[in-house]
């Protein structure tokens, strides 16, 4: 059995606005193996992106604790909580979020500046990572100049740049159209399947989902409250449908 | 992050705002301009102060004087050194003796006579007193008509304006004195004066008794011819001399004439030389900052001294609290500057809110966001810092160049009062750069606390 890369225990995110209580999540736990490929469903407003920002260290659980690779994220200082998105870390969202004033070259670069990665590496492993996602012609273009789903797959090359363990995407196809969002996730299950990435996914899409991710985990008003896995045979399966 | 990518991240970001950030960063060289301007202004002015000073020979003159001379005797100079009666007398060989002092540029007698000068026949008396060559450079001769003395022998003579008036027979005006020099040397220069003195000749020892030889000597009246060359405007003498003079003769014609002093008749009673003594020489010292240490060592060869170094110390002081005021005025524009920068910053976190949530999510830390504000508010600073000094000094050089020409229109010699000394400019671009990074402190702490999620949010 592949060990555990992400295990979350009694965790609970509540904010307050003005005089009520929000529970965004409400003692979840859940346990993640290294090189799963796992689907966080629920409808808006159930939790899941707020799981997910707790597991990507974006945000601190108000109680319970996130461990990744054996580190507890709810004791980790602010500094090395950006040590851990540097390096353990990729991130993709909905909304690609690329920096607009930068080439994707550049914004593809930008994480290995943080890592402060040398200037004559940087050049060539930006290159290796766009070309990886079919972009080496568009390396100079900034991203008003691309489509979403070039924008989606530049976002995921960065994600990519240092290596990260785990991949962590928040409806990565929710702003793209159905053939360039199937595009977008045959990438990911492609580098959970060559790179041994752990990929937590959030969507609302449950047929996307059962197509893709080995299991799926359903939330509801912050609370756990389903946990199936897909066998290997239905996914072979979808895959071949999705081929044909 | 390193360095270099900090500033090419910076750089970016300032181009991508850049009409904002070329307002701010215009605010910022208007303030070091200011800054430049003011304390360029208040240095300039010090210089052309101590160079006036300088010229007016305040600072760098030492006048001294025998302890034998008890018309200036008081109780502080009866504890210090000598009894009058036996102090040293001030007389050629100890003129040469000081002149020899290291630092001091020359040491000549100051010789001043009462006597009468004829103009046309007419007898007029006044005070005539001897002038160094050295005298030439003060700024009482720059704006006097005709020439200096061609050479330090010459029988030739400069006039106070006041006893040109006097020959041409002109009565001064009372109040302000505006007669024009011009006009009243036109008609004199050139034209010839006589005068008359009394010559101090040596004499044979008659009585017989050596000790006394150099005691004896008759007083004969004789002429001089001077030709007139010059009005001044100014009172050569001013600073220099105890006693106004109105006409003025080159100190080594002066000299050779042997006019009796009044300090011939004092020394009578004892045995002297016949070699002239003087009743008070002026020193000249190379720097101002030597003169205590001349005075002293003169003081210790036991004569009295005067100098006007005191009076310096309160003029320095005068003008490093001119410049505190100055500088204090041109940091105002920079303090309005200073939160120039603030409003930027603070605008470019609003504006930034979702890039900095991005950078957070991939990997920035608190630090690197922090550095990186920092590098813009930095390099907002270096970049206002240069252009503001350009400005600053080409402020300087056009209102120099204004008041050139207005100085000019009123018949004044030019003046530079504008100075930017090198240590000014590196002051303006350090005092700049880190002004800015202190405006930089709290947009780039606020920045740095951001929440990434509620960053991500915001769009």
């Amino acid at each position: 059995m592949d060990p555990t890369a992400i295990h979350a225990e009694k965790v609970c995110r509540h904010y307050r606005m003005g005089d009520t209580l929000i529970r965004a999540v409400d003692g979840v736990t859940l346990t993640v193996r290294a090189g799963e490929f796992v689907a966080l469903l629920g409808s808006s407003g159930s939790g899941k992106s707020s799981v997910l920002n707790l597991i990507a260290g974006l945000d601190r659980p108000t109680s319970g604790s996130v461990v990744v690779n054996e580190r507890d994220l709810s004791q980790l200082s602010r500094e090395d909580l950006a040590h851990y998105r540097l390096h353990t870390v990729g991130m993709v969202f909905q909304s690609f979020n690329l920096i607009g004033s930068m080439t994707l070259a550049e914004n593809v670069e930008l994480p290995m500046r943080f890592a402060e990665v040398d200037r004559s590496k940087r050049g060539d492993l930006a290159r290796e990572a766009l070309e990886r996602v079919g972009l080496q012609a568009r390396m100079n273009h900034r991203p008003s100049e691309l489509s979403g789903g070039e924008q989606q797959r530049a976002a995921l090359a960065r994600a990519l740049i240092n290596r990260p363990q785990l991949l962590l995407a928040d409806e990565p196809t929710g702003n793209l159209d159905s053939h360039t969002g199937t595009e977008i996730m045959n990438l990911l299950r492609e580098f959970n399947r060559q790179l041994g990435m752990t990929v937590v996914m959030v969507t609302h899409e449950r047929t996307l989902a059962e197509r893709y991710a080995q299991r799926l985990i359903f939330l509801a008003d912050g609370k756990l409250v389903g946990d199936e896995s897909i066998s290997a045979m239905a996914l072979s399966a979808s895959e071949d449908g999705q081929l044909r | 992050m390193k360095l270099p990518d900090l500033t090419e991240l910076a750089v970016r970001n300032l181009r991508e705002s850049f009409l904002r950030n070329s307002l701010t960063t215009v605010g910022i060289s208007v303030g070091v301009a200011s800054l430049v301007a003011m304390l360029s202004l208040g240095i300039g002015l010090q210089q052309l102060a101590s160079r006036r000073l300088m010229k007016s020979g305040l600072f760098d003159t030492v006048v001294v004087t025998s302890r034998r001379d008890l018309r200036n005797f008081n109780r502080e100079e009866e504890r210090n050194g000598p009894a009058p009666g036996e102090s040293r007398i001030l007389d050629e060989p100890t003129r040469q003796e000081i002149e020899r002092l290291p630092n001091v540029v020359e040491a000549y007698p100051d010789i001043r006579f009462i006597t009468e000068l004829r103009y046309e026949d007419k007898p007029h008396l006044t005070t005539i007193a001897a002038l160094p060559a050295s005298a030439k450079s003060t700024d009482a001769f720059e704006t006097m008509q005709g020439h200096f003395f061609s050479s330090d022998m010459a029988p030739e003579a400069i006039l106070q304006k006041a006893f040109a008036e006097e020959l041409l027979g002109k009565a001064p005006k009372p109040g302000l004195d505006e007669t024009n020099v011009k006009e009243l040397a036109a008609p004199l220069i050139g034209k010839e004066l006589t005068m008359r003195y009394a010559q101090r000749e040596a004499a044979q020892a008659s009585t017989g008794d050596q000790s006394l030889s150099g005691a004896a000597y008759s007083v004969v009246s004789r002429e001089q011819k001077l030709k007139i060359v010059g009005v001044a405007d100014l009172d050569p003498e001013s600073i220099r001399g105890p006693t106004r003079a109105r006409v003025f003769l080159p100190l080594k014609l002066a000299e050779s004439l042997h006019v009796m002093q009044p300090t011939d008749l004092r020394e009578i009673s004892r045995t002297a030389s016949d070699q002239p003594v003087y009743s008070s020489v002026s020193v000249r010292v190379k720097n101002p900052s030597q003169t205590q240490t001349i005075e002293n060592t003169i003081r210790k060869m036991g004569f009295n001294t005067f100098s006007i170094l005191d009076a310096s110390k309160s003029i320095q002081q005068f003008f490093k609290v001119l410049d505190v005021f100055l500088g204090i005025f041109g940091s105002l524009a920079l303090a309005v500057a200073f939160i120039g920068i603030v409003n930027t910053l603070v605008m470019a976190i609003l504006e930034r809110r979702r890039e900095i949530g991005i950078m957070k999510a991939i990997g920035a830390s608190d630090g690197d966001i922090k550095k990186l504000f920092f590098a813009e508010a930095g390099a907002m600073g270096i970049l206002g810092g240069m252009v503001g000094v350009a400005l600053g000094w080409a402020i300087g050089q056009v209102i120099n160049l204004g008041t050139n020409v207005y100085l000019k229109s009123q018949s004044f010699p030019p003046e530079h009062f504008w100075s930017v000394p090198w240590w000014l400019v590196a002051f303006a671009l350090v005092f700049s750069f880190f002004v800015s990074l202190a405006a930089g402190l709290y947009p780039a702490g606020r920045a740095a606390r951001l929440d990434p999620v509620q960053a991500l949010r915001y769009e």
